[in-house]
């Protein structure tokens, strides 16, 4: 099988650890990885501040660099749901202010093409055993997009059961907000800083040695206060420890 | 609306420093944890609660479409059952209904029954430039109206006051409004509801003239439908001889046999009982008329648009319209629970208060522009309204207005220089490659604007060695090989800091 | 223009690009319970009203007189508000109480009522999903009034004919132009730290005799 991956923006710059480690857990499942180079951001930050014709672009383009794939592989909840949530809001938009069917058309054939990648190994590959080895003290947080828009209910939780010599503790208050909300954190930054300090706080409570997550934009503004804290906890998105075995296991270290 | 929110900063401003108020913090996440635990109880009761949200969704865009038609229903059977009905235009137009009905009276106090539509236009305010005093029955209402304080939270507006602050308020203040509160008053919840109703009382035996909302209105009917708890409702609709209700033209509802779906979520959703304790139903003077003895001799309604119209007109945001108060948004909000309610500067705070006034008031006060921003878009405020709001989308819609007014050149500026970049992707790989080659010289915290507001609370990222796309380019042309090493393709360039000893190989 | 037709226009207005909305289907349950278990429904409606604190009796016909007798006993009240309609054999061993009955003709105010400790009444229907009595001022019920001021209201159910299992039931046997008044246990408020407490201004303990 061959799929694209949608990297995302924030991954590709300054994350690029989810993205190699989705590209190495795909490969060794057995699918045909490929990265077109032209792709670059949903336009989610653009549309989220009040700024929709600004994503439109964003739209066509996600729309054109992705148009021959079966499947868009992305390891962000977010960027998913931007895609299968608000897509088809733009083109209805457009068409509502009669600007044509160009975007409605180009929501429609990618939207439903847009995988999550815990979707993707779940629902298309139907693994929940991937083979993957991390002995660590893990929590998980499911970020809101995920949790709420795409619903992808228990298979991160699943995926991660099925890890060797994980232990997985339970979150409290896992589905709560962990603030970031994109420009939120800087148009809110006082609450948004309150509700990661008491996700840092619910995530350090459980003993937990890393606090992982399926959308690192969620996990840079958590890593910010983390390490603003000196607190004993590293962040790490989900497809690191699926892509972690024992003959290659995770490794710290400065990314890529 | 009421003059007691002018001037009201902007959102961030406000709920800096709730966020620095232990207190109101311990208070909120209190109640807010109290009450959301139970809701997911008395909802996970009916296992048909998917389909009575659809069906209490439809309803209310029916009505909503044919809001003419079931308005002109419900004036004709109120009518005929020997009630008035009013239209009032704006919030002046209602208070001056009000007042000039109040004045005909000859009496100089109302009692109150709880009611958004009457916060949202000052009527108290109102009435007392008329020489009219309005005294708040409901518990908490009396404790904001006692502490000369301003509601924060649609069913409780004294939600940011815990039992010890109740009881000093009603010690210090009681005695200035009637009868003083008991000696020895200790912050027992009982104590401090026999406190108020043994303060209360006196007035429920007097008034002659009371002042209500309604949560619903059935148009085929003309029935009038307030829920409570306390028994101050049925004190004031029954009691007194004369009844005006002020009410918001969307709170009606087509048919008798709708109550069956909104009478099933509204108190699941709002206290999270099964049916709160009492419900009265009143339709005009009732079947014999002012003759039969049972509750008023005169009713009028006043209904009310104060914005509401415009609000319809929008496609996207009339859905808020379908708000029936619950205020289970507000209780599983993030923001509402440590910003608290008066950031939101109007009587709805919450998620529903940050689509609901920007749409009745306009953008156009600092606060107002602010309140769409004041969300992280989580859902969660989506996920249990019962009437199916999708709050983040009408949020979103608002940003948009929003964004398009003066003030947000440098914004728009970044975010059309972002779309730019986006939309060149060989300078976005070579702007990435910069930005990490230079990345020895990026400091962990920023002084000013955005970047500024990220690192009071959070260090900057620390960028990678090289983006993804330039892994990618080796990688590709790598031969496809056994299992590789993840993400570690470079040895760490820089020392770590001390966290987990398990978590260094 | 007058503000009704301003309103009206506006509404006409901002509606006339308005697709129409989907249809309402009614798709969600008559009843969460089987109906058809009449002594199922009954026990329901015992248990939620006691779980809102109502204080649930049981008794049969010829018990109810000593039953009424020994609640109001009970209460220690001196004073029993007497609605028009109420069977008068209900009362009949109330022994020492003061029979302050509301007629039309000499209405009792609510004055009055404060000084009166107890009401009996009877009720329209209860509801057992939502452990609700529902009171709609017919024979044995009166006045809206009669069961707000005093402090004690001892409500009886006749359960062979009263009591419905759900709401999508109840309403159908309503009648809406009657002054309604719902009661789901006593007087209660979440209003400090959104905890539940009972008794504020209603009555502040609710006796529901269920009659067999």
């Amino acid at each position: 099988m061959r799929v694209a991956l949608f990297a995302t923006c924030v991954n590709d710059a300054v994350l690029p650890r989810a993205a190699i480690a989705t590209v190495r857990l795909l490969e060794r499942l057995g699918v045909e990885v490929d990265f077109p180079e032209q792709q670059s951001c949903c336009g989610q930050p653009q549309f989220n501040t009040g700024y929709r014709l600004l994503t439109e672009p964003l739209v066509l383009r996600m729309a054109r660099v992705f148009e021959t794939y079966p499947y868009v592989v992305t390891p962000s909840g977010s960027c998913a749901a931007m895609v299968r949530d608000n897509y088809p809001r733009i083109g209805a938009k457009a068409r509502a202010e009669d600007r044509g069917e160009e975007l409605a058309e180009a929501a429609a054939s990618l939207a439903p093409r847009v995988v999550e990648l815990t979707e993707f190994l779940v629902d298309v590959l139907g693994v929940t055993d991937v083979g993957a080895h991390f002995p660590h003290r893990v929590t998980y947080h499911p970020s809101c997009h995920g949790l709420r828009v795409l619903g992808l209910g228990t298979r991160p939780l699943a995926l991660l059961r099925a890890v060797k010599d994980l232990e997985l503790l339970e979150l409290p208050g896992a589905e709560e907000c962990c603030g970031f909300g994109g420009t939120f954190a800087v148009k809110n930054p006082d609450v948004s800083a309150a509700m990661g300090a008491d996700k840092v706080a619910a995530a350090l409570s459980t003993g937990a040695q890393v606090l992982c997550g399926a959308d690192n934009s969620c996990l840079l503004h958590l890593d910010g206060m983390v390490r603003r804290r000196h607190a004993p906890l590293r962040t790490v998105h989900l497809a690191e420890i699926l892509a972690a075995t024992e003959t290659t296991p995770w490794r710290p270290g400065s990314p890529a | 609306m009421s003059s007691a929110y002018l001037g009201m900063p902007a959102f961030p401003q406000a709920a800096k420093a709730a966020t620095q108020d232990a207190r109101l913090r311990a208070n909120l996440r209190r109640a807010t944890h109290t009450i959301r635990d139970k809701r997911a109880r008395a909802v996970g009761e009916l296992d048909d609660w998917a389909a009575l949200r659809e069906a209490g969704r439809r309803i209310k865009d029916q009505t909503l479409r044919h809001l003419d038609v079931y308005l002109l229903q419900l004036e004709e059977r109120v009518t005929s059952a020997g009630g008035t009905v009013h239209w009032a235009a704006d919030a002046a137009e209602a208070n001056r209904i009000v007042a000039e009905l109040v004045r005909a009276t000859g009496e100089s106090e109302v009692v109150k029954v709880k009611s958004m539509a009457t916060q949202e236009i000052g009527l108290n305010e109102a009435l007392a430039e008329a020489g009219v005093t309005a005294y708040e029955t409901d518990l908490a209402e009396l404790i904001v109206q006692l502490g000369d304080d301003l509601p924060s939270h649609i069913l409780v507006p004294a939600i940011h006051r815990n039992r010890g602050e109740i009881r000093d308020i009603f010690v210090e203040r009681m005695a200035r409004w009637g009868r003083p509160a008991p000696e020895g008053l200790t912050d027992r919840p009982a104590d401090l509801a026999e406190a108020a109703r043994l303060h209360l009382r006196e007035k429920f035996l007097r008034a002659k003239v009371a002042v209500s909302g309604a949560n619903f209105m059935i148009a085929e009917t003309g029935t009038l439908v307030v829920v409570e708890s306390e028994g101050n409702g049925r004190m004031c609709l029954t009691l007194p001889q004369t009844l005006i209700s002020v009410v918001g033209i969307e709170k009606v509802l087509p048919t008798w046999q709708d109550l069956e779906v909104f009478l099933q979520f509204l108190p699941r959703s709002s206290t999270a009982e099964r049916m709160n304790p009492y419900t009265t139903m009143w339709t005009g003077l009732g079947p014999g008329g002012a003759a039969d003895g049972d509750g008023p001799r005169a009713f009028h309604l006043v209904l009310l648009d104060n914005g509401r119209t415009d609000t319809l007109a929008d496609e996207i945001g009339r859905q808020v319209l379908r708000c029936i108060r619950c205020s289970a948004c507000l209780n599983v909000c993030p923001v509402y629970e440590r910003a608290g309610g008066h950031a939101y500067g109007s009587p709805y705070p919450g998620p529903i208060g940050a689509v609901l006034t920007p749409q009745l008031r306009g953008t156009g006060s600092e606060v107002d522009a602010s309140l769409p921003f004041a969300s992280s878009l989580c859902g969660a405020c989506y996920e249990v309204c019962p009437v199916a709001i999708d709050i983040p989308e009408v949020l979103v819609h608002l940003r948009e207005q929003v964004a398009a007014q003066p003030g947000h050149a440098a914004e728009r500026a970044a975010m059309r220089a972002a779309t730019w970049l986006f939309e060149h992707p060989a300078a976005l790989a070579a702007a990435e490659r910069t930005a990490s080659a230079t990345r020895a010289l990026h400091p962990r915290t920023l002084p000013l604007g955005p970047a500024g507001a990220w690192t009071q609370a959070r260090d900057l990222p620390r960028l990678p060695a090289e983006p993804f796309r330039t892994w990618w380019k080796r990688h590709r042309a790598e031969p496809p090989a056994a299992p590789q090493s993840t993400g570690t393709s470079q040895p760490p360039t820089t020392p770590q800091p001390p966290t987990t000893p398990e978590s260094t190989p | 223009m007058t503000s009704r037709d301003a309103i009206l226009d506006r509404i006409r207005a901002a509606l006339a690009a308005a697709p129409e909305p989907e249809p309402v289907v009614r798709d969600y349950r008559v009843a969460h319970v089987p109906v058809d278990d009449h002594a199922a429904v009954v026990d329901l409606l015992a248990g939620n009203l006691a779980d809102y604190r109502a204080h649930v009796h049981r008794c049969t016909e010829p018990e109810l007189p000593g039953l009424l007798a020994r609640l109001l006993a009970d209460h220690g009240s001196r004073s029993v508000a007497v609605p028009p309609g109420l069977p008068a054999s209900w009362l009949a061993q109330a022994d020492g109480v003061e029979r302050v009955p509301d007629d039309a003709e000499a209405p009792l105010t609510a004055q009055r009522l404060d000084g009166v400790d107890s009401v009996v009444t009877g009720c329209r229907l209860a509801i057992a999903e939502t452990g609700t009595l529902v009171l709609d001022a017919g024979p044995g019920q009166g006045r809206r009034v009669l069961t707000l001021v005093p402090d004690h209201h001892v409500c009886v159910v006749d359960t062979a004919r009263q009591v419905v299992a759900s709401l999508p039931q109840a309403l159908p046997r309503l009648d809406p132009t009657r002054p309604l008044t719902w009661i789901s246990g006593p007087s209660a408020t979440s209003d400090i730290e959104l905890d539940r407490v009972e008794g504020v201004h209603g009555p502040r303990t609710l006796d529901v005799v269920l009659l067999a």
